[in-house]
């Protein structure tokens, strides 16, 4: 057929401005193709289109083919099972009528393989329309297969067709988000959504393997995009919306089953994660772990390895990973042995800085609640914080406080840290050692929390009166911090000017004689305002 | 009738003085009331009662009142006694009997008199009688006296009509001694008398007249001979002398009113200390936050008189006694107070609306083309007004001694020249009611002109000039503030305008909260476009030279030193969110956040608060001085960069990045002004508990970088705060503040003094009153109850009394009709024994 075809589109291209139909010519020739064998040559027209200049054409192609061959699945006059190949047609004796349907069925399969290159057409429409067209043939072959029904059942499902579709979204040069949210609508479909599965652990495998180690960021942030898509049923009795009905043999059907569902999925995963990762879709995948995967895979646990080592980079990944290690800490007994060790080495200035900073301190306010933990470590941890607090911005140190007093207020033997009452020999400089990996030695409990008293001289309002809570005993109520969490410098700012004027605003008494001159102050005396 | 009476009252009396003691004595009239305690010092009304005197007294008191009704009960008419006196106890009975007669004959006489035409009419003139206008009219020769009046004397008609009775009678207590020893006098005899008497009476008068007359004569010529001589007098007096004039002036003059003392120099220095000293502690009291809740006193600097209404009361606004050269100098405050009002600029123009009534030496009225002339001093005084003007765009510096005169000729020149510059603009400006009408007024004209224009625009429309005012300065200040935002954002920026807007401040004394609504407008605009770079970006570029100069003005026209201010905090916030969330890249940027830092280092150089977001940002320097390095190494010493031109240019960095000089220039001035911030901050923040961990990467770095050979001296760090690198900070630990214990429970009664007995406590005043109010109606009640009941008592042994009375008459008529029977009985019985 290859042959033919350049000779087609060879021949079609230099006079194909003419030949630029209207939908209506292309609906009797697709009525005539359908209605008369004879013009069966026809649909050669039709397949020149497609790979027309214009978008128009191109469109109204895709729609009347799809239209054409789908008539003709539904009447069932394509070539099932075995193909042979297109000079064997010719020369092997067949009828009329086999020769025929094998001469579509050629025509189809080149369609369809035209169909997959215009999923990397540059017009969006175009790929939509040809994705929609290929979707529809992958459910009207469900309904009536192409190949001859297998024993083991599932073979009736057009796993090439779907393999075929995944392989034009998964593109390896361009981004191709946007068709991967019209492609979510069919993930709907249970069975669809588990050989999708299937397809893309094997496009993971095929690409990986060719790749040899180096990242490919655009193909496996595509993936990524395609499997964040894909939402997985909770339980077995959801599992009704199937494209393919037969119900014979949905015992032994493996899209049938949840297990196999999850199954899938975690291989999936697991051979997406197996591949080194860009550091942005590390992130990526670190924030929509542990409520989005975890819950859906077979065994959670095999994510122990990947979080470990996300856990092991630091910086941001580390704190994301975090949350995943939590829930495998919290439902799959996890055992990590040096957990609080390494979170505490997480504490770093930058912690106040970062985006996920209400999650980290959320996630680091429920490691730290139980009240098994050893006092020098929370000691270690209440210090380190209030050691990093002295370079946090204000919004951030309105939450950290009442963190730092609730550690205290859980570990009553923590206390010393801001009462100190019997100390008998002379004061000395703080024992804290700040550069120790190690909390055990840090000396955090010898000390005492005097970053607290120092930012009693914050000048904002609002950290001054949560640093001055210290001065008395901390009451038994602990503070509530979720709505301090998402706390942001702006509505910080926006929460103080939102204040009510209660009397007349106070004023500067010293009369001004000049704006910018003469007041003697510091920028006056390093800028020159003339 | 009446004497019986007096002599029974006199008796009563007597007696009852003297019952009153004998009952007083008497044990068994007496009740004691028995007190339960003895109060010293009080003095007491009812510790005796006289159970009986009272009980007597209450029913003679009801004898009048109760028993009268009763009796008068059921009766509709009722006898009203007239008789004059009957009921007066103090008249004499004589007097009594004498006025009853008088009416009676009057009466009689009454009756009479309609028959005679003549006699008791008074003939009137226009309401008045003749007789008196007679009287009244001063006819030296009038024979009328002679004759007899139209008027009759009572006591003569009484004698010639009613005979002598009355005249008998009337005499009786003046005569009755002499009288009652002589016979009684026959009539003719009287009469003789009476007409000797009335002649007698006539000469009398007469010659009383004429003597009168004689005195007033002689008083009409002596006043005619005074009157010319006093005449001749004043003539001789037409100029007054020195001396009569003072007197009369100082008779006419405004007496001064009683001012205060003159204050001595060192009083008013005094005077502003203390208030300094008060707004001082005020601001500390603000920056310490203990009192946040209670702002009502935050305006404490305010006048108790102040009315909000923008009336500054300035202290030097009460005008004060003063004297020069021995004279009164009213003139001269004015004057002074004037200066005042341009010298600082605070607003207090108000005083030139105020005297632009009698002395038209106010600016403005001057401006305004004096229509009245003026007397030599006030143009004196316009002169140096005038100059004084010329003057304000100098500063406060151009304040001078009122008194001082000014006769230099060049100054006399400038001032013409000024004014000739001036002469263009308009003396009047309506207030803006848009940004770009402000923005067309001061179009075109350079710095002074418009400072003036701004100054012109915001006397014109002082809010007590009229209504809507208030709004429009208020809306002025908006615009200017736009402008000043203009102005910073023109190429090249026109600072200097900028520093002489100082308007701002003015116009923000007099709107406190409008300038707080319009700078936090300013700030959250700000805010918001920053927030949006966030969002988009994640992280976002430092401000503008306009918002620069935006923080600048709130620095300046709002305490920054406040524990919470609506204005300051928020600024505060918006400078920590631009430290850390912007990008610095480039010079330009190290500059401007530079210029940030040094704002925000005025914002806390007074309260010493901790700024994390500076220490951080001050850490820029470290890239600058890996940059610098290889530079240090070429150049060596010489180095363009000196101490004299310290000072850089914001708005030049753009221009002269492109040369190598200035490029290094600009870094190494960017590096001082790190440095020296740094080292301001190491003196702001030494006393803080953790100063060696907030400046230890500061330190670190500074110990790498600093001490290198060949540095000019100011980038050296040998001058550093020897507390910087002291690595070591004694630090005693955390205890809580103390306080006091808190004490047991304990379960013994509470023992309260109580200082006032009798008293109720624990109760508002309303409420004690409502106690008191209720105790009195019980006592009222139980009182008007108590009376009602001895009324009813007293009534019913009333009617027993009568009722008895009744009978016992009944009794004694049945007796006696009895009686009369049986004596008739007898009577008979005993004419039928004798017949028998």
């Amino acid at each position: 057929m290859a042959p033919s075809k350049r000779r087609n589109v060879s021949a079609a291209k230099p006079e194909e401005p003419q030949k630029s139909l209207s939908r209506k010519e292309m609906d009797e020739k697709v009525e005539r193709i359908l209605h008369e064998r004879r013009c069966a040559n026809e649909v050669f027209d039709l397949l020149e289109l497609l790979q027309a200049e214009k978008e128009r054409d191109v469109l109204s192609a895709v729609s009347a083919c799809s239209h054409l061959f789908s008539s003709l699945l539904q009447r069932g006059e394509l070539r099932l099972g075995h193909l042979p190949k297109e000079e064997d047609m010719l020369a092997g004796s067949y009828s009329a009528e086999e020769k025929y349907a094998m001469f579509m069925r050629h025509r189809y399969n080149s369609y369809v393989e035209l169909l997959v290159e215009l999923l990397e057409h540059e017009a969006f429409v175009v790929k939509e329309s040809s994705l929609c067209a290929l979707m529809n043939f992958v459910s009207t072959e469900a309904q009536r297969p192409l190949q001859a029904v297998d024993w083991d059942g599932h073979c009736c499902f057009p796993r090439d067709l779907l393999k075929a579709v995944v392989r034009g979204l998964l593109s390896e040069k361009e981004d191709t988000a946007l068709l991967i949210s019209r492609f979510q609508e069919f993930l709907e479909k249970d069975d669809v959504r588990y050989y999708t599965m299937g397809a893309v652990s094997d496009s993971v495998g095929r690409v990986m393997a060719q790749a040899h180690g180096v990242v490919l960021p655009v193909y496996q942030n595509n993936v990524f995009t395609l499997m964040s898509n894909i939402n997985m049923p909770k339980k077995e009795e959801e599992l009704r919306n199937f494209l393919l009905d037969r119900d014979a043999n949905r015992e032994d059907w493996k899209a049938a089953k949840l297990k196999e569902h999850k199954r899938t999925f975690e291989r999936m995963w697991l051979a997406f994660l197996k591949h080194k990762l860009p550091s942005g879709l590390y992130k990526k995948v670190l924030v929509v772990l542990h409520d989005a995967i975890l819950p859906h895979m077979s065994q959670p646990t095999l994510m122990i390895d990947f979080l470990t080592a996300a856990y092991d980079i630091g910086g941001a990944i580390s704190l994301l990973a975090l949350n995943g290690l939590f829930v495998l800490i919290h439902q799959h007994n996890l055992d990590y042995p040096d957990f609080y060790k390494k979170l505490y080495n997480l504490l770093d200035p930058s912690v106040f800085h970062v985006k996920y900073r209400a999650r980290f301190f959320h996630l680091a306010n429920l490691f730290l609640s139980s009240s098994h933990l050893p006092v020098y470590l929370v000691a270690a941890f209440a210090k380190r914080l209030s050691r990093l607090a002295l370079t946090a911005p204000p919004a951030a140190l309105i939450m950290i406080l009442p963190f730092i007093c609730n550690l205290i207020r859980r570990h009553p033997a923590c206390r010393v840290l801001i009462h100190r009452p019997d100390v008998t020999d002379e004061p000395r400089d703080d024992p804290f050692l700040m550069e120790e990996k190690d909390p055990a030695l840090c000396h955090a409990m010898e000390s005492s929390l005097w970053e607290l008293q120092t930012l009693q001289k914050h000048y904002h309002p609002d950290v001054v009166r949560v640093a001055t809570v210290i001065n008395k005993p901390l009451g038994e109520q602990e503070n509530e911090l979720s709505e301090l969490l998402e706390l942001s410098g702006y509505e910080l700012f926006e929460r103080n000017l939102q204040q009510e004027l209660k009397d007349t605003v106070a004023l500067e008494f010293e009369p001004v004689t000049q704006l910018l001159q003469g007041s003697g102050g510091l920028l006056d005396q390093h800028f020159s305002l003339e | 009738m009446g004497k019986p009476q007096k002599k029974k009252s006199v008796a009563d009396r007597v007696r009852k003085v003297k019952a009153s003691t004998e009952i007083k004595n008497n044990p068994f009239e007496v009740k004691i009331n028995r007190k339960k305690f003895d109060v010293l010092g009080q003095k007491t009304k009812h510790d005796v009662g006289l159970p009986g005197v009272s009980r007597s007294k209450a029913i003679k008191k009801r004898k009048e009142t109760l028993l009268k009704e009763y009796k008068l009960k059921d009766k509709s008419n009722k006898f009203v006694d007239r008789r004059i006196g009957e009921y007066d106890s103090q008249m004499d009975p004589e007097d009594k009997i004498l006025k009853r007669f008088a009416l009676e004959r009057q009466r009689t006489q009454g009756k009479r008199s309609i028959y005679n035409l003549n006699e008791d009419e008074e003939l009137t003139h226009f309401g008045q009688s003749l007789a008196d206008i007679e009287k009244l009219n001063d006819v030296v020769d009038s024979d009328s006296d002679s004759e007899e009046r139209g008027l009759l004397s009572a006591e003569l008609t009484a004698s010639h009509f009613g005979g002598g009775g009355g005249l008998l009678r009337k005499k009786a207590p003046g005569e009755s001694g002499d009288e009652g020893s002589q016979k009684p006098k026959s009539r003719q005899e009287l009469i003789e008398e009476l007409i000797l008497k009335s002649k007698q009476e006539k000469r009398e008068r007469q010659t009383q007249k004429e003597e009168s007359q004689e005195l007033t004569e002689k008083l009409d010529q002596d006043w005619k001979s005074i009157q010319v001589g006093r005449k001749a007098e004043g003539r001789r007096q037409e100029d007054p002398d020195e001396y009569d004039m003072t007197v009369r002036e100082l008779a006419f003059e405004m007496k001064a009113q009683p001012s205060e003392r003159m204050k001595t120099q060192e009083e008013l220095a005094r005077e502003e200390r203390d208030r300094l000293q008060k707004l001082e502690a005020d601001r500390q009291r603000r920056m310490q936050g203990d009192t946040e809740e209670d702002s009502t006193t935050k305006q404490t600097y305010l006048s108790a008189d102040d009315l909000n209404d923008g009336f500054l009361l300035n202290k030097d606004d009460q005008r004060m006694l003063s004297y020069h050269d021995g004279k009164w100098n009213l003139e001269d405050e004015v004057e002074k107070e004037e200066e005042d009002a341009e010298g600082d600029d605070e607003g207090d123009d108000k005083e030139e609306e105020d005297d632009d009534g009698d002395d038209n030496s106010g600016e403005e009225a001057e401006e305004e083309e004096d229509i009245d002339g003026e007397s030599g001093h006030s143009d004196l005084e316009s002169d140096k007004d005038s100059e004084q003007e010329g003057g304000d765009e100098e500063g406060p510096a151009g304040e001078e001694a009122p008194t001082k005169p000014c006769s230099s000729l060049s100054e006399e020149e400038k001032l013409a020249l000024q004014e000739a510059a001036r002469a263009e603009l308009p003396y009047t400006f309506v207030a803006p009611e848009s940004y770009s009408e402000l923005k067309s007024l001061l179009h075109g004209h350079t710095t002074e002109e418009q400072c003036l224009i701004v100054d012109r625009i915001q006397k014109c429309n002082h809010p007590s000039l009229g209504m809507g005012n208030k709004l429009k300065l208020q809306k002025l200040f908006d615009f200017l503030l736009e402008y000043v935002g203009e102005l910073a954002t023109r190429c090249p920026p026109e600072l200097s305008t900028v520093n002489k807007l100082v308007q701002l401040y003015a116009l923000c004394q007099l709107f406190p909260n409008a300038a707080c609504k319009a700078m936090q407008t300013l700030l959250s605009d700000s805010a918001h476009d920053m927030a949006e770079t966030l969002e988009v970006k994640g992280r976002t570029a430092l401000p503008g030279l306009d918002m620069l100069i935006y923080l600048k003005i709130t620095a300046l026209l709002f305490p920054t030193s406040d524990f919470r201010h609506p204005v300051t905090t928020p600024a505060m916030v918006y400078i920590s969110q631009l430290l850390t969330k912007s990008h610095v890249s480039s010079l330009e940027e190290v500059t401007s956040g530079l210029a940030l830092c040094c704002l925000t280092v005025e914002y806390v150089t007074l309260s010493q608060r901790f700024v994390p977001e500076l220490i951080n940002f001050l850490l820029v320097f470290h890239p600058i001085f890996q940059y610098l390095k290889g530079f240090m190494r070429v150049f060596g010493l010489v180095c363009p960069f000196t101490m004299q031109k310290q000072r850089w240019s914001v708005i030049n960095v753009g221009h002269c990045v492109t040369l190598m000089d200035s490029f290094l220039f600009l870094r190494l001035s960017s590096l001082t002004t790190c440095l020296d911030l740094v080292k301001r901050c190491t003196l702001l923040y030494k006393s803080l508990p953790s100063f060696s961990h907030i400046f230890q990467s500061i330190r670190i770095l500074l110990a790498k970088h600093l001490p290198i050979e060949g540095h000019p001296r100011f980038i050296q760090v040998t001058d550093y705060p020897y507390f910087l690198f002291r690595r070591k900070k004694i630090i005693p630990p955390l205890v809580f503040s103390k306080r006091k214990p808190i004490p047991l429970k304990l379960f013994t009664p509470k023992i309260v003094e109580v200082l006032d007995y009798g008293k109720k406590r624990g109760s508002s005043k309303q409420e004690r009153e409502r106690e008191r109010l209720k105790h009195k109606y019980k006592r009222e009640f139980k009182g008007a109850l108590r009376e009602i009941r001895k009324d009813t008592k007293f009534l019913a042994t009333e009617k027993l009394t009568e009722v008895m009375e009744r009978d016992a008459e009944r009794k004694r008529k049945v007796k006696e009709l009895f009686g009369s029977l049986a004596t008739q009985e007898g009577e008979w019985k005993a004419l039928k024994r004798r017949k028998k």
